[in-house]
């Protein structure tokens, strides 16, 4: 066995990349994060032939400036790691763009290898590419292939690795391509300087960096000035001087001056017999035929809403049946500790604390594997960026994205979604501002955990118009998002909107193995991570909620009176008195009741609630709801259960709210305003921890989690304190 | 020399091609990054429902730009 050969995947995004790696590491991959950022971080292992390779998937780019993350991981990567050759992965039919990421690589003199992927579909537009002739232009193998069907793979690879063995112990060799007389001279001259001086050049070769310097390039400017001030600032005032001359000669700046002669340089190659179009065999693609459709003015967004709902129905309807599974589970796991361990404060804490919080996000888990699957089949079938085409122009008026559209729509845009997996698909936006955007006020749409509360308090106190009510509350949640957004946008995360120009990918079926990979890697990610914060959260709030517990006189009462009950039922069974065993086991459980809202009262988070029952008068929140929402920040789903306790009456099942609605409509510190204020409060506040942690994980920062948390409880107690005062004028 | 339009005013299924890029700074690269450089032929083969953004197609591929990125973007009717 030969040594292992670390080879980085490089292409642009839609070259079916991913694709090709699935298909060459197969299930022996991992996903991670870059450190401090969210672009992710594939790494997995091949073998073909007598090698073995260690495969590093960089993110997907159309070239390798400075502007996006993306880029700047990729470029970052190849400095540093120094892999032992680069796979290009191009997409052969737009071939010609394709190359300008390959000229860039070729610059940086990395060792490329070119995979001419989607060959197939090449061909089948009549496109007839030379190989060896490619090959010989620019001094780089490659090779045809189909990553789908996994033709030309093999060679690829071992064109890949026999060109890391020849290059592996000599200095990179870039490629040095003409750029024009007016740039030519100043370059050769920088780059002698650069030569002379040794910046950076243990890192990247010297016309590179002097290349960087015309284009103006933050982060290489940056390290160059770090490296050696003087000298930066000798190249800089040499690439001012050149960029001054192009604008007053030619009305231009060198960066379109570089671009314009590196696709001269590729046009060139091209023509050198490198490719031919057979142009009969030109025809109006497949995808086109379609988009006339999809995308059509009057159809297309009638299409569009049927998909966007059939995602939602399928994901729900077919979701319902592993969710009940899991949801048994739970219950025998819960039912069989409580039979196998002694009653007392161990019992309750695995079966109220750990197993019912963790059970409460694994239920989940069938729901989201099912959108995540969908999400893959949208987005690896091209279709989520017509979606993103078609409302880019309405999202763009509150600074957002067209994009953004799905993750709204699955955190619960037509109500009964999840935030979690809604924030996890705002990485199909690939621009920073709207994605934050995007990710800040999804978690107002009205995911299926807040439906039981609205469903709860509509029918307590807007029986009449129920379906209008959850409607109306609906359209809030959109309204709210949308507003949030335009004002977030307009304040803290201000900026000019990320240019919309993004490649409309043709049709393709996905591959079922891509598909599986995606949704498996997303799913896992969430069961990860989730499902450890959320156990500590539950073992937290069980703790809260259980201490200091209440003191031993009332506990003794409270025994003393279960007893006398249990005594007086033995007398009456000894008797065979029906009513009165009726009555008395009543009784009994409303003794069971009261103690259990006796124990939340005295409990810390009982206190809390009292503690904090002086400012929620303002929206008119007694104790009882407060610590029902303080459960809410840990899940949505606490909050109904949790009033059951308070209210007494025992653990209430989420989706028959019934006694409970009876219950509050008839308590005198409720009213149709409260109602109001309270439905208002849940839309708004707090994201539940999970999609806390979920914003942490996308936007890389505990920062912009925490400021979700705080300014989404200050607006949501704001509205609800508003509505509360209003309705009391009213 | 021909006469050159904004790419806006170009019509569904006119070729043309790219005279000039106007544009500079993050939007400049983007729209050079997917090959929209002088010389380069393209086609307006949709425009989204509210007429904005605008579908391209180019040499073997589909991008699409918003109308205002379009206004950077002046072209040569074939």
């Amino acid at each position: 066995m030969k040594q292992e050969i670390t080879i980085a995947l490089a292409g642009n995004p839609n070259s079916g990349k991913t694709t090709l790696f699935n298909a060459i590491t197969g299930a022996h991959q991992h996903v991670g994060n870059y450190p401090g950022i969210t672009v992710e971080h594939k790494e997995g292992r091949a073998v073909m032939g007598e090698r073995t390779f260690r495969v590093v998937d960089l993110p997907g780019t159309y070239s390798l400036t400075a502007y996006t993350q993306e880029e700047l991981v990729a470029r970052k990567f190849l400095a540093e790691e120094r892999p032992d050759c680069v796979v290009h992965v191009l997409n052969a039919g737009a071939l010609e763009r394709n190359l300008y990421l390959t000229v860039q690589l070729l610059e940086l003199g990395v060792p490329v290898a070119l995979g001419l992927n989607m060959m197939d579909e090449a061909e089948r537009e009549g496109m007839i590419i030379d190989v060896p002739r490619l090959e010989e232009l620019l001094g780089s193998p490659a090779a045809a292939t189909v990553a789908r069907t996994g033709r030309g793979l093999e060679t690829l690879m071992v064109k890949a690795g026999e060109l890391a063995d020849a290059r592996r112990d000599e200095r990179w060799k870039p490629l040095s391509i003409s750029y024009g007389p007016d740039l030519d001279p100043v370059l050769a001259a920088m780059a002698a300087k650069i030569e002379t001086g040794g910046m950076l050049t243990e890192r990247y070769p010297a016309r590179w960096t002097a290349l960087k310097y015309l284009e103006n390039d933050e982060s290489v400017l940056t390290r160059g000035r770090n490296a050696d001030g003087a000298l930066s600032l000798e190249l800089e005032a040499m690439a001012a001087q050149v960029a001054e001359h192009l604008q007053a000669t030619l009305n231009t700046y060198p960066e379109a001056v570089i671009a314009d002669y590196r696709y001269g340089f590729i046009s060139s190659v091209l023509k050198q017999g490198v490719l031919s179009r057979d142009t009969h065999a030109e025809r109006i693609a497949f995808s086109d035929r379609l988009d006339r459709v999809l995308t059509h003015r009057f159809l297309g967004p009638i299409l569009m809403l049927l998909v966007l709902y059939a995602v939602y129905q399928v994901t729900f309807t077919l979701g319902e049946v592993p969710m009940g599974w899991m949801e048994s589970f739970f219950g025998w796991l819960g039912d069989t500790a409580t039979a196998i361990l002694p009653e007392g404060l161990l019992q309750s804490l695995i079966v109220s604390g750990i197993i019912d919080g963790v059970g409460g996000v694994m239920g989940f888990v069938p729901l989201i594997m099912i959108i995540f699957l969908m999400i893959a089949f949208l987005e690896d079938s091209g279709y989520m960026a017509r979606v993103a085409y078609m409302l880019d122009r309405v999202f763009r008026i509150f600074g957002l994205h067209g994009c953004s559209v799905m993750p709204l729509i699955i955190s619960g845009g037509i109500s009964g979604g999840c935030a979690v997996p809604g924030i996890y698909a705002a990485r199909t936006l690939r621009s920073r501002r709207e994605k934050l955007a995007t990710l800040l006020t999804a978690p107002y749409m009205n995911c299926g955990a807040k439906l039981p509360v609205f469903i709860l308090l509509v029918a307590a106190f807007f029986s009449e118009d129920k379906t209008q009510a959850l409607f109306l509350i609906t359209l809030g949640a959109w309204t709210a998002a949308l507003l949030v957004a335009r004002l977030l946008r307009s304040t803290i995360i201000r900026g000019p909107s990320t240019p919309f120009v993004m490649e409309l990918p043709p049709y393709r079926l996905p591959t079922a193995r891509g598909l599986a990979i995606h949704t498996w890697e997303r799913t896992w990610q969430y069961i990860k991570k989730a499902g450890t914060v959320i156990l500590a959260i539950s073992v937290l709030l069980w703790a809260a909620m259980t201490f200091p517990g209440m003191t031993e006189e009332k506990a003794a009462a409270f025994d003393a009176r279960t007893a006398e009950i249990a005594a007086q039922l033995d007398a009456a069974r000894a008797a065979n008195n029906e009513a009165e065993i009726a009555s008395l086991q009543e009784m009994a459980e409303r003794v069971e009741f009261t103690r259990a809202e006796e124990t939340l009262r005295d409990s810390y988070a009982g206190r809390m609630g009292i503690a904090l029952e002086s400012v929620s008068r303002a929206a008119g929140f007694d104790w009882r709801t407060n610590i029902a929402l303080i459960g809410g920040f840990a899940a949505k789903e606490v909050i109904v259960s949790t009033l059951g306790t308070a209210y007494s009456l025992g653990d209430v099942d989420p989706e028959e709210s019934g006694a409970l609605s009876d219950r509050i409509a008839a308590d005198p510190h409720w009213s149709a305003r409260t109602a109001v204020s309270m439905i208002l409060f849940t839309m708004l506040y707090a994201p539940c921890f999970v999609s806390v942690v979920a914003i942490r994980h996308e936007t890389g920062s505990w920062g912009w989690a925490l400021f979700s948390m705080g300014f989404n409880t200050v607006l949501a107690f704001t509205m609800a304190t508003l509505a509360y005062q209003i309705g009391a004028l009213v | 020399m021909t006469e050159t339009i904004c790419l806006r005013q170009l019509k569904e299924g006119q070729p043309a091609r790219i005279a000039e890029v106007q544009a500079r700074g993050e939007l400049g690269r983007r729209i050079r990054d997917m090959g929209l450089v002088p010389g380069a032929e393209i086609e307006v083969v949709g425009r989204a429902p509210l007429r904005d953004p605008v579908a391209l197609r180019l040499k073997g591929f589909t991008l699409s730009l918003r109308n205002n990125e379009a206004d950077h973007i002046r072209v040569e009717p074939l």
